[in-house]
């Protein structure tokens, strides 16, 4: 059996989607928007101008500074401007356009590492921080930053995240059934940069396919320094892909308030950027693509598919079947911390794990009424806050004390206003304390 | 525009359960109950029941207008508060006392403090406790179940063992007690209506198991331990929980989600502090029962409770 998180809801999963269908293969458009910053940290600085001519793979914007990372051409063509363009988490991000003219080769041409076991921990890194991998689950953190920890924190286990405790989102599951044996070669990168000699990979008890997948392929598996790896299969339960509730269900440790899973001797790792890993450490491929999930009950053919990041979201919707109807809201991300979109003129970014097209009837448009205090918000919280009593505090702009009460533990999961039964938004007034304290 | 996107903070999914669901659900709780009063004191109950239900849904009605606020009857809060009334009634009172009852509930106990989730007690209790001020006689004078002898002017079983009358209640089991065959109000005395409406409450998750649980099994443990001259652990544990309206407060009135505390260990003390009390006023003091006003008085205590009683958040260490 698991060990166990506290709090957390049980939305409906609408995975079935599109689980089912094999990942799609790359989806290459004529267009991309290439913001420049992708990822937590200072925006990458770009080395290209407009009317350059660049070839799919070419570095086009540098890192500026440890905690940043490089983008690289996602196709060939040519750099029509460096702009503003809307990104999906702002309406004014600096982006550099590429078009193609027609007739390049869109083809990135990999080449096989043949040196792969004489690298040492330090080259590797280098490799992952030059080919401008980051964190894929959504947050997008550098990830040679976080395969970097201080000297004085030892890191025993790694955890890759498999949960997908994200409702519709299928892409992680399905990266899982067709790619596990690259997902393992990735892990095992990660294994030998930050010498751990224990991983598990997590994965939530309704994805059995993946489960069965990856068990497969561990099965006679090696790995470097003996390390051992194991299945570690845990309740459906959101947010179940959290970091720090993915630490106490799969190890039972407790990361401290305001501390970082280094502080227990872990580190995760989402699944996507382990197959990222693999991709730049054995097919020296930089982070062009990504797997995401195209779903929604407005689609014509919810599937997963790998596109060229930069890909606008309107492109890769025609191209992929189109609507059935007009949808109402449009949700980069998962329908419970994903960004609502005011157009489909965004572009994926390495951050995005999917894309909802959401007709009135999936989402609840219902009015807020009166807290009757029922206290299913608190039964929710994953970290034990109090979120009604917060949302009072934050009303009334008392910030010191909705600080004494613990709001900047709030990491936004949602699970609070998801359950509220009189329907008040209870997770934009956290958001709103949080940046008012 | 033709087909604007909606643009929000997340989560852009809810779950179902509403405000409004969650009211009529314990609504329909109560019928059970309700119908197993009516069973037993004959149909005039019936009228007690609706005379308080309309009062209630009046002058919610009222009140809003008055203060310009939009009336959803069909949040069931009114209804609820109503029927809950109802229910601590004796069977035979003049329809005037639920009315008056039921008026006093939704103005005072409700509307004065700001309507839906601000009053800091239960509205339905709060109306119960100003008719047994008020009219003593009235909320006292009880009546037998409609198949015995003697229907009129009878006592609770709780009456007769405060005034050493027990040798009345030697044909009593605790089937009589358990099915409602024995005097009291028209809500209370079908216990085993009552626990099918509570579990319908707590597998559709309505209300937690915290407070019913730790109030009974206070006022059992120290009905159990306490019993006077006869010696210490020699009461009568399932008389004292089967009896009176302990099952009907302890399940529907003292778990009201708005007078209650909010977290787990808030309502587990909540839950003890009623059966304490409940057990010293059935006790010592001169009421033969004490649920009611044992609630009022942890309604009171709930903001200090969930002053102290929130949960440490996630990786809490000490400063």
């Amino acid at each position: 059996m698991p060990y166990s998180f506290y709090g957390g809801v049980h939305p409906p999963s609408f995975k079935s989607l599109t689980s089912d269908g094999a990942l799609k293969k790359v989806y290459v458009s004529k267009r991309v928007v290439l913001p420049l910053s992708q990822h937590t940290g200072s925006p990458a600085e770009p080395v290209v101008k407009p009317g350059d001519t660049v070839t799919v793979g070419q570095l086009i914007a540098k890192a500026t500074g440890f905690v940043s990372s490089p983008i690289h051409a996602t196709i060939s063509g040519k750099v029509t401007k460096i702009s503003y363009s809307p990104s999906p988490t702002s309406p004014r991000a600096l982006s550099i356009f590429i078009e193609s003219q027609g007739d390049e080769d869109q083809e990135f041409k990999s080449k096989e590492r043949g040196n792969i076991g004489s690298l040492s921990g330090d080259e590797l890194l280098v490799i992952i921080r030059d080919s401008g991998v980051v964190g894929l689950g959504g947050a997008a953190f550098p990830t040679h930053v976080k395969l970097s920890p201080p000297k004085n924190k030892s890191i025993d286990t790694v955890i890759l995240n498999g949960a997908e405790c994200e409702p519709y989102l299928t892409c992680d599951q399905r990266l899982m059934m067709d790619r596990p044996d690259e997902i393992l070669k990735g892990l095992e990168v990660i294994l030998k940069i930050l010498g751990a000699r224990k991983a598990y990979i997590a994965i939530e008890d309704n994805k059995l396919p993946a489960i069965y997948a990856m068990e497969k392929a561990l099965s006679g598996r090696t790995f470097h320094d003996a390390a051992a790896v194991k299945i570690s299969v845990l309740h459906t339960r959101y947010p179940q892909g959290a970091e720090k509730q993915m630490i106490k269900s799969v190890l039972n440790r407790v990361v401290p308030a305001g501390g970082l899973p280094m502080d227990v001797g872990c580190i995760v790792q989402n699944v996507g950027t382990v197959f990222a890993i693999y991709e730049a450490v054995y097919l020296s491929r930089p982070l062009i693509k990504r797997a995401i999930t195209l779903t929604g009950s407005c689609l014509n053919e919810p599937m997963n598919v790998q596109v060229r990041i930069g890909t606008i979201l309107k492109d890769i919707a025609e191209a992929t079947g189109g609507f059935k109807r007009d949808p109402k809201k449009i949700i980069m991300g998962g329908p419970m911390m994903g960004v609502a979109q005011y157009t489909m003129e965004v572009p994926i970014v390495k951050g995005t794990s999917g894309a909802l097209f959401l007709s009135k009837e999936e989402l609840c448009e219902a009015r807020e009424s009166v807290c009757i205090r029922c206290g299913k918000c608190i039964e929710a919280c994953p970290m034990g806050l109090v979120p009604t009593t917060l949302m009072y505090r934050v009303k009334k702009e008392s910030f010191a004390e909705a600080k004494d009460l613990g709001i900047m533990n709030c990491f936004e999961c949602g699970a609070c206003a998801y359950e509220c039964p009189a329907k008040i938004p209870l997770l934009d007034y956290m958001k709103y304390g949080k940046a008012k304290v | 525009m033709k087909n604007p996107l909606t643009v929000s903070i997340g989560p852009h999914i809810r779950a179902k359960v509403s405000t409004s669901r969650i009211m009529w659900g314990v609504n329909l709780a109560l019928i059970p109950a309700g119908a197993a009063g009516v069973f037993i004191f004959g149909v005039y109950s019936l009228y007690v029941i609706m005379a308080s239900v309309i009062s209630a849904v009046v002058t919610e009605w009222a009140i809003l207008a008055l203060r310009k606020k939009e009336f959803a009857i069909f949040d069931g809060s009114a209804i609820l508060t109503g029927l809950l009334l109802a229910y601590n009634l004796p069977p035979d009172v003049p329809l005037w006392l639920p009315v008056a009852g039921s008026f006093f509930a939704i103005a005072i106990g409700k509307q004065v403090f700001g309507g839906l989730g601000h009053n800091i007690f239960n509205p339905a209790l709060t109306g119960r406790a100003f008719l047994m001020i008020s009219w003593p006689v009235h909320m006292t004078t009880w009546q037998n179940p409609r198949w015995q002898v003697d229907a009129i002017t009878t006592a609770t079983p709780l009456e007769l063992l405060k005034h050493n009358k027990s040798i009345l209640l030697k044909g009593t089991t605790y089937m009589d007690l358990f099915m409602g065959n024995r005097g009291g109000c028209i809500g209370e005395v079908c216990v085993v209506a009552l626990l099918i409406g509570a579990a319908y409450l707590i597998l559709k998750k309505y209300i937690s198991w915290h407070i019913p649980v730790t109030f009974v099994a206070s006022v059992a443990l120290f009905s159990w331990v306490f019993n006077g001259f006869n010696g210490f652990f020699t009461g009568d544990a399932l008389f004292y929980c089967l009896s009176g309206g302990l099952v009907l407060g302890a399940f529907f009135m003292a778990t009201d989600y708005v007078t209650s505390p909010l977290s787990a260990k808030g309502k587990i003390i909540f839950g003890i502090g009623c059966g304490v009390l409940t057990f010293l006023i059935r006790k010592y003091s001169g009421y033969p029962e004490g649920v009611s006003y044992a609630i009022l008085i942890m309604n009171a205590a709930t903001p200090i409770i969930d002053r102290y009683s929130f949960p440490r958040w996630f990786g809490w260490r000490k400063a």
